[in-house]
C-alpha cells in the first residue's frame, strides 16, 4: 500500500515535498506552508498596525486642543472610521490568524495546515480587501466616514458613493476569515498527533478552535448586514428605514450579533497566548487547565447573547435591557475564572521576568481594568451616562491595545527565536516594553476621567475644561505611535537573524511540541506525527 | 500503528499558482460589483461592469484549474482517508457558514415582523410614535402599505411557491437516489437520477424566474416595495443563487460520473455537491413556511 502510494506519488509529482521554500517572490505569492503564511499574515498585520496607528496620530492630533485645526471633520470621521476597521479587520485578526497559522500544526504535530492552498488564499485576499478599503479614501467625498461600526442611515442615507467599495472590502475580508477559520478548526479536529486528545491540547489551540468556531458563526451575518446596507443605499430596499416597515435599530441587533462575538474573536487567542507563556516564567503548569477550556467556551456561548448591551440607549423594552445587562455580567465569571488562574498560576512560582512575561504580566493587569470598565458599562442605568463618552474608548482599548496587542507581541517575543533561530535583540525589546507600557496608560488611562466627565467619541472637537488631559493623551499616543518603531527595528533585526543562537528549547520552562523541534523551525515539521504521551 | 501511517501520508501539496490568482479574482469582483454598483443605480458611466466580468471570468478560471488539480491528484490517488475527512469537515464548516449568512436574513424577516412593524403600528409603548410620525398606518404582515405609504400585493403559497416545493423535495430524494446508486456501484441509477436531480434544478430556476415576473407585474411586489418585498426578494434572491451554484455543482459531477470518477469508497466530491443541494433544499424549506405560509 505505502509502496504503490509512494510510486504513484512521483508519478504526478516529479519533486517530492521535503525540499526547502521556493526562491524570491514566488515563495510568498503561491506558497502552501503554514510557516511562510504564518509570516504573510504577521507581516502583514504589523503594517495595518502601523498604518492603523498612523491613521490614530491624525486623530490625536486634531484632538491635542480644543477648537478645529488640522483636519477637517469629515476627514477627521473618515481617519476614526478606517483606523477602528483596520486595526480589527487588518491588524488584530491577521495577527492572530498568522499565529495560528505559525504555531497550530507545530503544537499539535501536523505536517501542515489541512487545507495548505486555502491558507494561501485566505491569505492574499487580505492585502487586496485594504487596498480598496485604503484606496476608497481618496476618492471625491471621501472614503467611508460611518465608524467602523457604519450604523445606518449614516451608511445608508448620508453616506458617499465610496460605501460600495467598503461593502464588498468587508465581504473578502469575511471570505478570508471564514476560510482561514475553517482551516483552522479542520486542522485541530484532524490533524492531532495520535495520543493528543483533547484535554491534552495547548490552550492556545484551544482557545483557536473555539475562535475559529465563532469565526464562522458570525462573518456570514457581518456579510448579510453589509449587504442589506448595500441593497438600503443602492436598491431600494428598506431594512434599515421606518418608512419602508423597516428599522435602523435592526441595523444595530444584526451589526451586534456579528460584532459581540467578535470582540471575543480578538481576545480568546490571547488568553491562549498567555497561558503559555505564564506557566512557562513562572516554571509551573497552568493552573487549572481544565476550568481554563470550560470558562473559554462559556464566553464563547455566552458571546451570542449578550449583543444587545451595546444598545442599550436605542430604547429597548426595559425587559431586554434587565437581560442584557444579566448575561452581560455573567461574562465576568469565567473572565474571572480565567485570570485568578493565570495569578494562581504565579503564585510561588520561580519567577523570572523575560520580556514576554513582562508583557505577558502587563496584559494581566490592563486587561483586568479593561474587563472592570466593561463590567462598569454593562450596568443599564449607568451605561445611559457613558454611552458614547470617551470611557468606552477607554474600556475597549485597554481591552484591545493592552490587552490583545499585547498579548501578540507577548506571542512576537516568545515564539520568535524559535521561528528565528537567534534570540531577539533583548535591550531594544526592553525598551519597547517600558515605553509602550508607559505611555499606553498615559495614552488610554486619563480617557477613563474625560469620558466620565462627558467628552463624547468620535467627535474633532470638545470643551474647553477637557484640554489638559486631552494633551497628555495625545502625547501618550504619540509616544506610543514612536515606542512601535523600536519594535520594527527589532523585528527587521531578527529576521536578518543578527542575535545569539538558541537552543531548541528556547526558554528554560517552555514545554509542548513546538519547542522539541530545532530552532529555527526546519521548513517542513512533523512529515511524521510524533507520539504524544 | 494503522493511525500513523495514515499521518505519514498526509498529502501537502506543493506551492499553487491558483490561489494568488483567487485572490485577485476576488479583488476585481469587489471593485467591480461596487463601480458597477453605482452606475447602474446612478446612471454613470464606468468601467465597472468589464472589471466585474473580468472579475468573474478570473475567478471561472481559478476555479477550474484548482479543481483540476485536485481532480488529478485525487485519481492518481494521493489523498489518504485522513485528507478526506479534512475535506469532508471543511465542507460541513463551510455550509455552516451558509446557514449563517441566511440566519441574517430570517432574522431581519423576524425583527421586522415581530418587532419593528409592531411597534411602527404603536405597540408596546410606541403609542406615540406612531400618532406623531405615521398616524394613519396599521400594523400587519404581510405589510402590503408601508409607513412611507407605498402599496403591494402579497405573493401567496399555493400555486407555483407549492410546486417548486415539491420539485426541490423531489429533486433531494432523487439526488439521495443517485447517491445509493454509486454506493452501491449501479452507475445507471447514480447517472439517471443524478440527470433528473440537475433537471429539476433547472426547472425549478425557471419557474422561480417565473414568479419573479409575475411579482413585479401583476402584483406590484417589488424590490423596493417596503421590508416585505426586500425579505422575499433577498431570501429567495440569494436561495436561488445558492441553487443556481448547485445545479452547477451537480451538472461538473454529472459530467465527471460519465468519465467514470468516484467509486464507492471515494466520492468527496459527490458527497459534498450532494450537502450542499440537501442545504439548499432545506432553507427553501424554511422559506417555503416562513415567508410564504406564514
Amino acid at each position: 500500500m505505502s509502496t504503490a502510494t509512494d510510486t504513484l506519488e512521483h508519478d504526478a509529482h516529479h519533486d517530492d515535498h521535503h525540499h526547502g521554500p521556493a526562491k524570491g517572490i514566488k515563495r510568498w505569492l503561491f506558497t502552501t506552508n503554514h510557516k511562510d503564511i504564518g509570516t504573510l499574515y504577521l507581516w502583514f498585520s504589523f503594517i495595518m498596525f502601523l498604518t492603523g496607528g498612523a491613521m490614530a496620530m491624525v486623530i490625536r492630533a486634531e484632538l491635542f486642543q480644543p477648537g478645529l485645526q488640522i483636519v477637517d471633520p469629515n476627514f477627521f470621521n473618515q481617519m476614526t472610521t478606517v483606523h477602528g476597521l483596520i486595526m480589527v479587520f487588518g491588524a488584530v485578526m491577521p495577527a492572530f490568524t498568522g499565529l495560528a497559522n505559525w504555531l497550530i500544526p507545530m503544537m499539535i504535530g501536523a505536517p501542515d495546515m489541512a487545507l495548505p492552498r486555502m491558507n494561501n488564499w485566505s491569505f492574499w485576499i487580505l492585502p487586496f480587501a485594504f487596498a480598496i478599503l485604503i484606496s476608497s479614501l481618496f476618492l471625491p467625498g471621501g472614503g467611508p466616514a460611518f465608524g467602523w461600526t457604519f450604523y445606518a442611515p449614516l451608511s445608508t442615507t448620508y453616506s458617499t458613493d465610496s460605501t460600495a467599495l467598503f461593502v464588498f472590502s468587508v465581504h473578502i475580508m469575511g471570505i478570508s476569515s471564514i476560510m482561514g477559520a475553517i482551516n483552522v478548526v479542520v486542522t485541530i479536529w484532524n490533524m492531532r498527533a495520535p495520543g493528543m486528545t483533547w484535554m491534552k491540547m495547548p490552550m492556545f489551540v484551544w482557545t483557536w478552535l473555539i475562535t475559529a468556531f465563532l469565526l464562522i458563526a458570525v462573518m456570514p451575518v457581518l456579510a448579510g448586514v453589509v449587504t442589506m446596507v448595500l441593497t438600503d443605499k443602492y436598491f431600494g430596499t428598506s431594512f434599515f428605514d421606518a418608512a419602508g416597515g423597516g428599522d435602523p435599530v435592526m441595523f444595530q441587533h444584526i451589526f451586534w450579533f456579528f460584532g459581540h462575538p467578535e470582540v471575543y474573536i480578538m481576545i480568546l487567542p490571547a488568553f491562549g497566548i498567555i497561558s503559555h507563556i505564564i506557566p512557562t516564567f513562572a516554571r509551573k503548569p497552568l493552573f487549572g487547565y481544565a476550568s481554563m477550556v470550560y470558562a473559554t467556551a462559556s464566553i464563547a456561548l455566552l458571546s451570542f447573547i449578550v449583543w444587545a448591551h451595546h444598545m442599550f440607549t436605542t430604547g429597548m423594552p426595559v425587559a431586554a435591557e434587565m437581560f442584557f445587562m444579566f448575561a452581560t455580567m455573567l461574562i465576568s465569571v469565567p473572565t474571572g475564572v480565567k485570570v485568578f488562574n493565570w495569578v494562581a498560576t504565579m503564585w510561588r512560582g520561580s519567577m523570572t521576568f523575560e520580556v514576554p512575561m513582562l508583557f505577558a504580566i502587563a496584559f494581566v493587569v490592563l486587561f483586568t481594568i479593561g474587563g472592570l470598565s466593561g463590567l462598569m458599562l454593562a450596568i443599564t442605568p449607568v451605561d445611559f451616562q457613558y454611552h458614547d463618552t470617551y470611557f468606552v474608548v477607554a474600556h475597549f482599548h485597554y481591552v484591545l491595545v493592552s490587552g490583545a496587542v499585547f498579548s501578540i507581541m507577548a506571542a512576537a517575543y516568545y515564539w520568535l527565536p524559535k521561528w528565528t533561530g537567534v534570540m531577539f535583540d533583548t535591550t531594544l525589546a526592553k525598551w519597547h516594553f517600558w515605553c509602550s507600557l508607559i505611555s499606553v496608560n498615559l495614552l488610554f488611562f486619563p480617557m477613563h476621567f474625560v469620558g466620565l466627565a462627558g467628552m463624547p467619541r468620535r467627535i474633532p472637537d470638545y470643551a474647553l475644561q477637557f484640554a489638559d488631559f486631552n494633551q497628555w493623551i495625545s502625547v501618550g499616543g504619540f509616544a506610543f505611535g514612536l515606542s512601535q518603531l523600536i519594535f520594527l527595528a527589532l523585528l527587521i533585526k531578527a529576521c536578518r537573524h543578527k542575535g545569539e543562537p538558541v537552543s531548541d528549547q528556547v526558554w528554560d520552562g517552555a514545554e509542548g511540541l513546538e519547542w522539541e523541534i530545532p530552532s529555527p523551525a526546519p521548513y517542513h515539521t512533523f512529515d511524521t506525527p510524533p507520539v504524544v504521551k | 500503528m494503522a493511525q500513523q501511517q495514515e499521518y505519514e501520508k498526509y498529502y501537502v501539496p506543493e506551492s499553487s499558482i491558483w490561489p494568488i490568482v483567487g485572490a485577485v479574482a476576488l479583488f476585481l469582483i469587489a471593485v467591480g460589483a461596487a463601480n458597477f454598483t453605482v452606475e447602474m443605480t446612478k446612471g454613470k458611466e464606468g468601467y465597472g461592469g468589464y472589471i466585474l466580468t473580468l472579475g468573474i471570468v478570473t475567478l471561472i478560471v481559478m476555479v477550474t484549474g484548482w479543481f483540476k488539480n485536485q481532480i488529478d491528484e485525487s485519481m492518481a490517488g494521493l489523498y489518504s482517508a485522513q485528507l478526506g475527512r479534512s475535506y469532508r469537515q471543511g465542507m460541513a464548516w463551510f455550509i455552516f457558514s451558509e446557514v449563517m449568512f441566511f440566519a441574517a436574513f430570517f432574522g431581519a424577516l423576524f425583527y421586522a415582523r415581530m418587532i419593528a412593524i409592531p411597534w411602527l403600528g404603536g405597540a408596546s409603548n410606541n403609542a406615540m410614535t406612531n400618532e406623531v410620525l405615521w398616524p394613519s398606518f396599521e400594523a400587519m404582515w404581510p405589510l402590503v402599505q408601508t409607513p412611507g405609504g407605498t402599496e403591494t400585493t402579497p405573493m401567496g403559497w399555493f400555486g407555483l411557491p407549492l410546486v417548486n416545493t415539491l420539485i426541490l423535495l423531489v429533486s433531494s430524494v432523487t439526488l439521495h437516489y443517485a447517491h445509493v446508486g454509486l454506493e452501491q456501484n449501479k452507475r445507471k441509477q447514480l447517472t439517471w437520477m443524478l440527470g433528473v436531480t440537475i433537471l429539476l434544478g433547472v426547472i425549478f430556476l425557471g419557474l422561480q424566474v417565473e414568479e419573479y415576473i409575475y411579482a413585479y407585474t401583476e402584483l406590484g411586489l417589488t424590490l423596493d416595495s417596503g421590508i416585505y418585498g426586500n425579505t422575499f426578494f433577498l431570501l429567495t434572491g440569494f436561495h436561488g443563487m445558492h441553487v443556481t451554484l448547485g445545479t452547477i455543482i451537480l451538472i461538473v459531477l454529472f459530467f465527471r460520473v460519465l468519465k467514470g470518477h468516484f467509486t464507492p469508497d471515494e466520492h468527496f466530491a459527490f458527497q459534498a455537491g450532494s450537502w450542499y443541494w440537501h442545504f439548499v433544499d432545506v432553507v427553501w424549506v424554511m422559506l417555503f413556511i416562513f415567508v410564504y405560509i406564514l
